[in-house]
């Protein structure tokens, strides 16, 4: 059996209060989602003292660790609740919402600063490019990012509105300068030494928590490569 | 101004938006989630497009062949005509938004795919729906500053404003704040398919709950082929939903066996010499569900994957590995896996035109909300590509017409609740026990007394009404074609190759093949 235990809010205008809830299941795979599903489509549900209790507002869509709805922070960590297995987490497992992003309620944040910051960045090409087989390892692993926020709760170096973008934003500009070999190049590695390399401290938390597994060092390497070459290459100028 | 109004942000969504960008024309896309949560991004296999990189000779037409022998001949021809044409342009179009499609010598390289004689499937490994979305959002991303797109992403379809046989807007809700909007100007739907009328028995997402569709259908839109669902061969089960084994799995060499009296029963390829574990996908399901039927074999299908070279799995296929090692504990290079066939794909939908215009004039529909391209059965790495150019088809429609007056509509000019998840369950148990892989008229009878009971009791809901036109669809096809079979009628019968239409007119529900008074 697991005991979960939920930060919940009813709006954001609201306190935040603790309630915790039963739940058992046989299937080995059974995650914190599976749990948040079971409680909700429960006719009447109530926590562990028998208090009525609302729905658990959460989001999720694809339930298979694809498409980073489900990101929370689960026994302090930030996680996707699909990918995270009750029987890895103890009997009582802290579920809250992650804390850099203002919460709508319950366990659902609005993420909208991390698709601003894509913009601000100017995350899009100019013009076609012309698939070139070197670049496609680094696009197809840059590309995979979930956007799903979890890189930046635990990012030392990360605050919403700050001028570094986290990984969420770098990751999408790596796909750029993977890419990119006309003009447009320099301008997205100028964006990408201002708000990426001069602002990251290499703490590589980002790297461990990524629930896609990408391997964020070795695209940081290759695009701080390129963005450190670009601003000697202007010296010289 | 006129906005377009495009409801769903996934493949068909966004292209739609960009197209309508392109040409200079402004629109709202509108989803429950960011395009990031789109079930899209769950495709995995490839897009085909008849590109003939791999020295076979392939050409359109013979993409098109493929593609309406794969369905059974259901499919609009004409449609089909112009998507097959069309594929080549749209694969080299992604390609150059940056899809890192997989490459070799410099070139793009393409594999084979389910019901398909060449090798015709455009892939970045096993995570091509996830590699294209993140070019097209990027792409989007660019009219979006511009200010020709306006994204609205967390917001709920409630229904088409409809007003004298003319669609004049949508009504939306903001899931953050409960805030009802009505916005005027044409609409398009890219809602996707009907995942969730089947509550955690399909492939899909929980996002795609086929709710907006469910909605269209009590409105009057004429809906097509909804008895045409795809069990998909390869699923796993993973708790609340069944988890994809992309047909690149045996794409790439993967075979399909049964234990038979101590022994491994490859029976496709027995039965299938030509495309042996390629067959198109209703076969192989139909094939499955047999030999587990008979007395002289297990209870389990087995995907055998273990002759894979090393080089395929790094570089075809890494993903697939990972997420099979995950769920079922057992590395698939080394062992076979058990797999089942599960609820893919809804080759029906919302009835269009080749220009993706449905009954009711300004209003459109695209991606696998529709019903045009797939008929009875569809082929893999049609999806992506049906839902692209259906997208950037329905956006052409428009661009090619003067813009709309858009009127001022009322606030709530359309409102709307869910039914119970506890009674959305019980339908999808009566649904999936009369439309199964094998079906017969007791079968569907009985499933459809039970949903007479379900309604009398919680009263009739939009899915339900929905779930009963696939009923009595299945019911009226008294044939077997694709993925539909009738045990009762196992042969196909040349009189009925034509879609079957089905309507909701003042509370009542028709469906027929031709739909002649529809």
């Amino acid at each position: 059996m697991s005991v979960l235990k939920i930060l919940r809010r009813k709006s954001a205008d609201q306190q935040p209060y603790w309630q915790s809830f039963e739940f058992t299941s046989d299937d080995p795979n059974a995650a914190v989602s599976t749990a948040l599903t079971a409680l909700n489509s429960r006719s009447d549900l109530r926590d562990m003292s028998g208090e009525k209790a609302d729905p658990i507002r959460w989001e999720c869509s694809c339930l298979q660790k694809k498409c980073g709805a489900c990101a929370m922070v689960i026994n302090g960590v930030p996680r996707l609740a699909c990918d995270s297995k009750l029987a890895e987490l103890g009997e009582v497992i802290t579920v809250e919402p992650l804390k850099k992003f203002p919460v709508i309620a319950d366990l659902i944040v609005d993420r909208t600063v991390i698709f601003d910051t894509l913009r601000e960045l100017k995350v899009w090409l100019e013009r076609g490019v012309t698939p070139d087989e070197r670049a496609q390892e680094a696009a197809f692993e840059a590309a995979g990012c979930l956007q799903c926020g979890c890189c930046l709760e635990v990012c030392p170096n990360y605050y919403a509105g700050g001028r570094f973008t986290g990984m969420a934003g770098a990751l999408p500009l790596t796909r750029l300068i993977a890419e990119l070999t006309d003009e447009q190049r320099r301008e997205v590695l100028k964006a990408y030494r201002k708000r990426v390399y001069e602002g990251c401290g290499k703490s590589l938390a980002c790297r461990k928590i990524c629930p896609a597994g990408l391997d964020i060092e070795s695209l940081m390497a290759r695009s701080n490569a390129a963005a450190a070459w670009r601003s000697l290459f202007d010296l010289r100028k | 101004m006129e906005k377009i109004n495009i409801i769903g942000a996934g493949l068909a969504g966004l292209t739609a938006a960009i197209t309508l960008a392109k040409g200079g024309r402004h629109s709202r896309l509108i989803s429950l989630q960011r395009s990031e949560r789109a079930q899209s991004v769950l495709a995995e296999g490839g897009i085909n497009a008849a590109l003939n990189v791999m020295g076979e000779g392939d050409k359109p037409e013979y993409h098109f062949e493929d593609t309406m022998r794969g369905g059974v001949y259901l499919a609009d021809e004409e449609a089909v005509r112009r998507l097959t044409e069309g594929a080549p342009d749209i694969v080299m179009w992604l390609a150059g938004l940056g899809v890192p499609f997989n490459m070799k010598d410099g070139r793009l390289i393409q594999r084979n795919f389910g019901g398909q004689k060449k090798k015709r499937t455009a892939y970045a490994k096993s995570s091509t729906g996830k590699m294209i979305m993140s070019a097209l959002i990027d792409e989007a991303r660019k009219y979006e500053v511009a200010g020709l797109i306006e994204r609205y992403p967390h917001h709920a379809f409630q229904g088409a404003v409809i007003m004298d046989g003319v669609c004049l807007g949508a009504a939306v809700c903001d899931t953050y704040t409960g805030e009802r909007l009505t916005f005027g100007g044409r609409v398009i739907m890219c809602c996707g398919g009907l995942a969730g009328l089947f509550p955690r028995m399909t492939t899909g997402t929980t996002q795609n709950s086929g709710h907006a569709a469910a909605r269209l259908f009590g409105q009057g839109v004429v809906f097509g082929n909804l008895e045409m669902l795809q069990y998909h061969p390869t699923t796993i089960g993973i708790p609340d939903k069944r988890c994809l084994v992309t047909e690149a799995a045996r794409g790439e060499g993967g075979r399909l066996y049964i234990e038979r009296q101590g022994s491994k029963w490859y029976f496709m390829e027995e039965k299938y010499p030509e495309l042996k574990n390629l067959m198109p996908r209703d076969v192989v399901a139909r094939e499955m569900f047999m030999v587990r039927r008979r007395e002289d074999c297990g209870d389990t299908v087995y995907l055998d994957m273990t002759e894979l070279s090393v080089d395929v799995w790094d570089k075809r296929l890494p993903d697939l590995r990972a997420e099979i090692m995950h769920y079922l504990s057992l590395d698939p290079a080394r062992e076979p896996i058990p797999v089942r066939e599960g609820i893919h794909y809804f080759m029906g939908g919302i009835n269009t035109d080749v220009r993706h215009r449905t009954n009711i004039a300004g209003l459109y529909a695209a991606g696998e909300c529709t019903c045009q391209y797939h008929g009875a059965n569809r082929l893999g790495g049609n999806s992506m590509l049906g839902a692209v150019f259906g997208g950037k088809t329905a956006a052409e429609d428009i661009l090619s017409l003067p813009e709309a007056d858009t009127p001022d509509l009322p606030d709530a000019a359309v409102t709307d609740t869910e039914p119970p998840e506890a009674v959305k369950a019980e339908l999808g148990e009566i649904l999936y026990s009369g439309l199964g892989i094998v079906r017969s008229e007791s079968g569907l009878m009985r499933a459809l007394e039970r949903l007479d009971e379900l309604e009398a009791r919680e009263g009739a809901f939009p899915e339900s009404r929905l779930g009963r036109a696939m009923l009595l669809s299945a019911l009226k096809r008294r044939e077997s074609r694709g993925a539909h079979f009738r045990e009762d009628f196992p042969e196909r019968s040349e009189e009925l190759r034509a879609p079957t239409l089905a309507v909701c007119r003042d509370g009542k529900i028709i469906a027929e093949i031709g739909g002649d008074r529809i």
